[in-house]
C-alpha cells in the first residue's frame, strides 16, 4: 500500500536505531571505559554494613553522665553465603547454644531472606566476640555487627529516662528511617528526644571472597556513608537529689516532683517502686520487661506524671487564690468554725472561731474553704457562670489540663466541667451545696503529682510559671500567666508559711529552721489508708525549689510527706543533712 | 490442506526464529538471575524458572491458536475484544489480588493474571480497526475529528490502569501516538510532547533564570531562522536584552526582592509583545508559532513544581535519582545504583553463565523481572547486552517492514502498534536499567520474568503474523 506518508516509516525507524546506539554507546562507557562499576576479582561480593550511629548521651543539669552507651556486638548471617557449610560445633561451643538452636536460628534467618543479612544472635558478650572473631573463617556467611547498647552510671530515674528498644513493624511500615533491627526511644526522654538522641545511619560496602574475608572497601568508599552520632542532651535533673530522692522512698509508694520555679525545669522526679533502668537492656530486656509488668506494684507507672489523686488540702492555697480573685473573699472575711461538729463539712482540728484566711490555710480550716468556696460561687445569681468563672481560675493553674511539658504521655487530671455535673444532677439540680467536696480539694477534683508541684511553682512566683520540662531546650522560655493577680499571691504565700511555723508543717524545719520555706500538707481520701501529700517551695523569698511529695497509703500528710519535702529540700539548697536520724527513719519507714 | 500449506508457506519465518531466540535468551537469564544451588530442578514450579517454562509452553500454545484463527477474525472481532478487556480492567481493582500497594491481577489456581498486560494487544485491534474504516485513512493527513476519536480509544485503558494503580503500566500508550505519526497525525504534537518533556527535565537540571533566557533565546533564534531575515531580529535580540536587563536591575537597585526568574518572565512577557508587534510590522506571520512556542514553555516551567508535586512521593524521588539530584545509594537511588555496579561489572566479555554475584546475591532487586537487564549485562558483558539490543533493533525493523507491506490498511496500523508498543518497553526499560530514565516499573518483552507479559507480547506478535500471512488476500 502506497501512502504520501510513507515517508514516516524512516522518520520511526530512525528513532528505533537512534535509540539503540544511545544504548550501545551508554553500554560502552559502563561495561568498558568506566572500570568504577567493576566488583573486582570473580568471586568477590559486596556486604552491606550498616554503621549505627552511637546514641546521643544524656547528662544530668550539671553535665555529668547519666546515660551512656557500651559496645554490643551481633551475630549477623547471611543464608545464601553459607552454601559452602559452616563449623556448627565452633559455633555451639563459643554460643554456648546446641545444634537444634543453630537450626531454629538458621531457619528463621531463611525465612527472613537467602540474600540479605539477619541477626543470628544478638548482643553477644565482649568475651563471646573476642573468640569469635578468631573463627570467622570457619563461618562464611557470618559477619559481626557492631551496636551499641545503653549503660547507667547510676541505677535512677527510669521512668523519665525511658528506654530504647527494637522497632516493631508499624514503625518501620509508617517511617522509612527505621529498618529492621533498629533501636528506637519507646518511653520517657528516649522516646520525646529520639530524633536527636539517635544520630543517623551510615552505610559501608565492603569487597568479602568466599572465604568470608574482608579484601577492602568497595571502590575506595565511594558509595559510603558515615554515621552521624546522636546528639547529647543535657536534661535538667540533679542526679545527686534525684537519687536521694529514691533512697528516702525506697520503701515507700508515691513520687517526689521537684521543679525550679524561676525556669520550670525539672530538678527530680522519683516513682516508687520502681526499677533499675539497666533491667530493659540487652538480652534480658523481653524477660524483665514483662516481670515488672506483672509485678502488682506496678513499678513501671511513673507515678509523678500518670497517676492521679484527690489533691485534698493541698488544693486549698488554689481555692483561697481564685477566691480572693473573684471577690469571694477577702483576706479578713471572718467565717465560723464550730470544730468536728461543723456542718456540712467538719473541721480535723482545733481552733479558735470565727477564722480569717491566714488562720484557716494554717490550720486548714474545712468549714472556711467551703464558705469561700460558696460565697464565690454564690456571689451573683448566675450560678453556672461563676462556677465555669472558677474553673477556668483554676485550669490557669495547670490542673484539669494537659500541662505543656517534654515528657511525653503525662495525664490530664480532672476539674469537672458544668456539663458533667449536668448529667449527674440535671441541669437545675446542683448548687455549691451539691459539689461541696470541690472547696477542700476532694469529690471529683483530681491532679498529678506534676501538677501538684507546679502548683507550688506558680506560688513561690507569685503568680505565674514556666511549662515544667525536663530537657533544657528555648521552647520552655516562655511565661504563662495565671489568672490571679500577684497581690492576693503574697497573701496566700503569708498562710502557707505560717503554716511551716505554726501549723501542720511545723515539726520538721528545713536545715533546723536555717531555711525559710511555705508549704501546705494535704491528705487524700481514697479507697484505703489515706495518701500523705505535701507541696512547699524554699527559701519563702527568691526560692530556688518547689516540690511536691505524695505517700501512698501512709496516713496524715505531715508525717511522712512533710519530712520528705524537708530532707529534699535541705539537700538541694545546702548539700548535707542536718538530721540523719529522720533521713533515717523515712528509709526505714514502716 | 491447502489453505494449511500457504499459511505456513507465507508465514514470516525470520519473525518467527527471532522470537523464539529471544524467548529462549529470556529464559536462560531468569534461570541464571535465580540460580540457586539449592533448588536445582528446572521444571521445579516452585522457582520463577521453572513457572516460566510453563508459561513459554502456554505462549506457544497461544500463538498457535493465533495462527490457526482466520485472519479477518482479529479485524471483525476487534471492538468486543478491546469491551471485553476493558471490562476486566474495570474489574481488577475490586476482585483482583493485592500485592506490592497495587490490585493489578486476577489469580487462576497458581497462576496469575495481568489483565493490563493484554489491554495493549486489545487497544491495538481497535485502534487499527478505528482507523481503518476512515475513508482518508491512506490520502494524506488524519482530519483532527478522528485523531480526537483515536485519542479516546487510547486514554479509556490507562485510565482504568490507573484504578489499580500502576503507573508503568499507563505510560505504555504514550506509544500509541508513534502509531498516530505514522497514520497521520502532525509531527507538531509529537514535537510538543518531546518539547514538553524536554523542558520538564531542563527545569530540575537548570536554574529557573537560565532556563528561561536560554527559551527566550532559542524562540528569538527559532524565529529568525524560520523566516530567514535576520537584521530586524538583531534590533529585536538588542532590545529585548535591554527589556530584560532593565527588569532585573531594576528589581536588584530597588530591592524589589522578586525571585530572579519571576523577574525574567516579565521581561519575557515583554520580549514577546515586542517580537509580537515586530512580527507584525514587518508581516512575518510566521514569528506567532516560534512566539507562542515561547510563551507555553514559560507557564509549563512555572507549572513544573505544581505539577511535580502532585506525582507519588516514591514517583519524585525516582526523578530527582535520576536526574541526579538526590544521591542516596542505599535508599531510593540503590536500585539504579546497584543496577549499574551489576551491568558495569560484567566488562567486555561477562563473567560467564551462573557467575553472576552481584545479580544473585539480590543485591539488585527485582532482578528477574523488571532488571533482568542487569543479569544480561553481569553475565555476558557488552557482548551480551550488545546482542541483545541489536536483536530488538532487528526485530523493530523486520516488524516495520512488515507493516509496511500489507495491503490492508487494518493490517499496516495493526503492525504499527506492535512495534510502538514494543519500542517502548525496550526503550524504557533499558533506559531505566542503564540508569538513563527513572525506574518505571515496566517489563523488558520476552525477558522479565512474568506469565502475563510473556503470553501477551506473544499474542501481540502473532496476531501480526497471522495477518501477515494472509497479506495477499484482501479482507477490510
Amino acid at each position: 500500500m502506497i501512502s504520501p506518508l510513507s515517508p514516516r516509516k524512516y522518520v520511526i525507524g530512525a528513532a528505533i536505531v537512534l535509540t539503540a546506539v544511545l544504548f550501545v554507546c551508554r553500554l560502552f562507557v559502563i561495561q568498558v571505559i568506566d572500570d568504577s562499576y567493576i566488583a573486582s576479582a570473580k568471586d568477590n561480593s559486596l556486604r552491606y554494613v550498616t554503621l549505627y550511629p552511637s546514641r546521643g548521651l544524656i547528662l544530668d543539669r550539671k553535665g555529668r553522665e547519666i546515660v551512656t552507651n557500651a559496645a554490643s556486638y551481633d551475630l549477623m548471617v547471611t543464608p545464601r553465603q553459607t552454601r559452602g557449610g559452616f563449623d556448627t560445633t565452633v559455633l555451639c561451643s563459643i554460643l554456648q547454644i546446641d545444634t537444634l538452636q543453630v537450626e531454629e536460628r538458621m531457619t528463621a534467618a531463611k525465612r527472613y531472606s537467602w540474600y540479605k543479612a539477619s541477626a543470628f544472635y544478638k548482643q553477644m558478650s565482649s568475651e563471646m566476640y573476642a573468640v569469635l572473631q578468631e573463627q570467622m573463617h570457619k563461618l562464611p556467611g557470618f559477619y559481626v555487627q557492631a551496636r551499641t547498647v545503653r549503660q547507667y552510671t547510676r541505677p535512677i530515674a527510669p521512668h523519665l529516662l525511658g528506654y530504647v528498644s527494637e522497632v516493631n513493624q508499624n514503625t518501620i511500615d509508617s517511617n522509612p528511617y527505621y529498618k529492621m533491627g533498629d533501636y528506637i526511644g519507646v518511653s520517657g526522654l528516649e522516646k520525646a528526644y529520639e530524633e536527636r538522641l539517635r544520630g543517623k545511619k551510615g552505610c559501608k560496602i565492603f569487597l568479602v571472597d568466599v572465604h568470608n574475608v574482608i579484601k577492602g572497601s568497595f571502590e575506595q568508599g565511594r558509595f559510603d556513608s558515615i554515621a552521624y552520632p546522636g546528639e547529647n542532651l543535657t536534661c535538667t535533673i540533679d542526679m545527686d537529689l534525684q537519687e536521694y530522692g529514691e533512697t528516702l522512698m525506697q520503701r515507700m509508694r508515691g513520687s517526689i516532683v521537684a521543679i525550679e520555679p524561676a525556669t520550670g525545669e525539672i530538678l527530680a522526679m522519683v516513682s516508687v517502686p520502681m526499677y533499675d533502668p539497666n533491667m530493659l537492656v540487652g538480652k534480658a530486656r523481653s524477660q524483665n520487661y514483662q516481670k515488672l509488668q506483672e509485678d502488682t506494684r506496678k513499678p513501671l507507672l511513673n507515678r509523678a506524671t500518670n497517676a492521679i489523686y484527690p489533691p485534698g488540702s493541698t488544693f486549698k492555697p488554689l481555692q483561697a487564690l481564685v477566691c480572693l480573685q473573684e471577690g469571694g473573699i477577702t483576706e479578713y472575711t471572718p467565717f465560723p468554725c464550730s470544730g468536728p461538729s461543723s456542718v456540712p463539712i467538719k473541721c480535723t482540728h482545733h481552733h479558735g472561731s470565727p477564722v480569717t484566711l491566714l488562720n484557716a490555710i494554717e490550720q486548714s480550716c474545712n468549714p472556711y474553704f467551703w464558705h469561700a468556696f460558696r460565697s464565690t460561687l454564690e456571689r451573683s445569681s448566675s450560678f453556672k457562670d461563676n462556677y465555669n468563672t472558677w474553673r477556668e481560675d483554676v485550669l490557669s493553674f495547670g490542673y484539669g489540663t494537659r500541662l505543656e511539658t517534654d515528657i511525653p504521655g503525662i495525664l490530664m487530671g480532672n476539674i469537672p466541667t458544668e456539663a458533667f455535673f449536668d448529667r449527674i444532677y440535671g441541669p437545675t439540680g446542683w448548687r455549691a451545696m451539691t459539689i461541696r467536696s470541690l472547696s477542700i480539694g476532694q469529690g471529683e477534683i483530681s491532679a498529678t503529682p506534676l501538677q501538684m508541684a507546679n502548683l507550688a511553682a506558680i506560688i513561690a512566683n507569685r503568680g505565674f510559671y514556666y511549662p515544667p520540662h525536663i530537657v533544657r531546650t528555648e521552647e520552655y522560655n516562655h511565661r504563662i500567666e495565671s489568672h490571679v493577680r500577684a497581690a492576693h499571691f503574697n497573701t496566700v504565700v503569708e498562710g502557707l508559711y505560717r503554716v511551716t511555723t505554726a501549723g501542720t508543717g511545723r515539726h520538721y524545719p528545713v536545715a533546723g529552721g536555717a531555711i525559710t520555706w511555705c508549704g501546705k500538707t494535704g491528705t487524700a481520701q481514697n479507697a484505703g489508708n489515706d495518701h500523705a501529700l505535701f507541696i512547699a517551695f524554699a527559701p519563702k523569698d527568691n526560692p530556688q525549689i518547689a516540690i511536691s511529695v505524695v505517700v501512698e497509703n501512709a496516713g496524715f500528710g505531715a508525717t511522712w510527706a512533710v519530712p520528705i519535702a524537708s530532707l529534699m529540700i535541705e539537700k538541694y539548697l545546702t548539700g548535707n543533712i542536718s538530721n540523719p536520724a529522720l533521713e533515717r527513719k523515712m528509709i526505714e519507714f514502716k | 490442506m491447502e489453505r494449511q500449506d500457504n499459511l505456513l508457506k507465507n508465514l514470516d519465518w525470520f519473525t518467527i526464529g527471532l522470537y523464539l531466540l529471544l524467548v529462549l535468551a529470556g529464559w536462560v537469564n531468569i534461570y541464571a538471575a535465580v540460580y540457586n544451588e539449592e533448588y536445582q530442578s528446572i521444571l521445579s514450579l516452585s522457582q520463577n524458572y521453572g513457572r516460566q517454562l510453563l508459561w513459554i509452553g502456554l505462549s506457544l500454545v497461544a500463538a498457535g491458536i493465533c495462527l490457526t484463527l482466520d485472519a479477518k477474525f482479529y479485524s471483525v472481532l476487534s471492538y468486543p475484544i478491546y469491551i471485553l478487556v476493558m471490562l476486566s480492567l474495570l474489574a481488577v481493582p475490586f476482585l483482583g489480588e493485592y500485592s506490592h500497594g497495587a490490585r493489578s491481577w486476577f489469580s487462576i489456581g497458581p497462576f496469575k493474571l495481568q489483565p493490563s498486560e493484554f489491554a495493549k494487544t486489545a487497544t491495538s485491534l481497535a485502534m487499527a480497526r478505528f482507523i481503518s474504516s476512515r475513508p482518508s485513512y491512506g490520502k494524506g493527513g488524519l482530519p483532527f475529528k478522528y485523531l480526537l476519536m483515536a485519542g479516546i480509544l487510547i486514554v479509556i485503558p490507562p485510565a482504568l490502569i490507573l484504578l489499580q494503580p500502576d503507573m508503568g503500566s499507563c505510560l505504555v500508550y504514550v506509544s500509541f501516538l508513534l502509531v498516530l505519526y505514522r497514520a497521520g497525525m502532525p509531527f507538531a504534537i509529537l514535537g510538543i510532547g518531546i518539547l514538553a518533556v524536554v523542558l520538564f527535565i531542563l527545569s530540575f537540571l537548570l536554574d529557573k533564570a537560565l532556563l528561561t533566557g536560554l527559551i527566550v533565546g532559542g524562540g528569538i533564534l527559532a524565529a529568525a531562522i524560520s523566516f530567514r531575515k535576520f537584521r530586524p531580529w538583531f534590533i529585536g535580540v538588542a532590545i529585548c536584552t535591554l527589556i530584560m536587563v532593565l527588569a532585573v536591575s531594576l528589581n536588584e537597585s530597588m530591592q524589589l526582592g522578586y525571585p530572579l526568574h519571576l523577574v525574567m518572565m516579565v521581561g519575557a512577557a515583554a520580549v514577546c509583545l515586542v517580537l509580537g508587534g515586530l512580527a507584525l510590522l514587518t508581516h512575518f506571520r510566521k514569528a506567532f508559532l516560534p512566539l507562542a512556542l515561547v510563551a507555553g514553555s514559560l507557564v509549563f516551567i512555572t507549572s513544573v513544581d505544581t505539577l511535580f508535586d502532585k506525582l507519588d512521593t516514591h514517583q519524585q524521588e525516582r526523578i530527582e535519582i535520576m536526574l541526579h539530584l538526590k544521591e542516596d545509594p542505599y535508599g531510593v537511588g540503590y536500585n539504579t545504583q546497584q543496577s549499574l555496579i551489576a551491568i558495569g561489572s560484567g566488562r567486555l566479555t561477562g563473567r560467564g553463565f551462573l557467575q553472576g554475584t552481584q545479580t544473585k546475591y539480590d543485591f539488585v532487586p527485582e532482578q528477574s523481572t523488571d532488571f533482568i537487564f542487569c543479569t544480561i549485562g553481569e553475565e555476558w558483558g557488552f557482548m551480551g547486552t550488545c546482542a541483545v539490543v541489536t536483536a530488538f533493533v532487528v526485530l523493530l525493523l523486520r516488524l516495520i517492514t512488515l507493516a509496511e507491506r500489507q495491503r490492508s490498511a487494518f493490517s499496516q496500523i495493526y503492525g504499527y502498534c506492535v512495534v510502538a508498543i514494543l519500542f517502548f518497553h525496550f526503550f524504557i526499560n533499558i533506559g531505566m536499567v542503564i540508569g538513563l530514565l527513572p525506574v518505571i516499573g515496566i517489563p523488558l518483552p520476552f525477558f522479565s520474568y512474568g506469565g502475563s507479559s510473556l503470553l501477551a507480547f506473544t499474542i501481540l506478535i502473532f496476531i501480526m503474523l497471522r495477518l501477515d500471512a494472509s497479506r495477499r488476500e484482501y479482507f477490510s
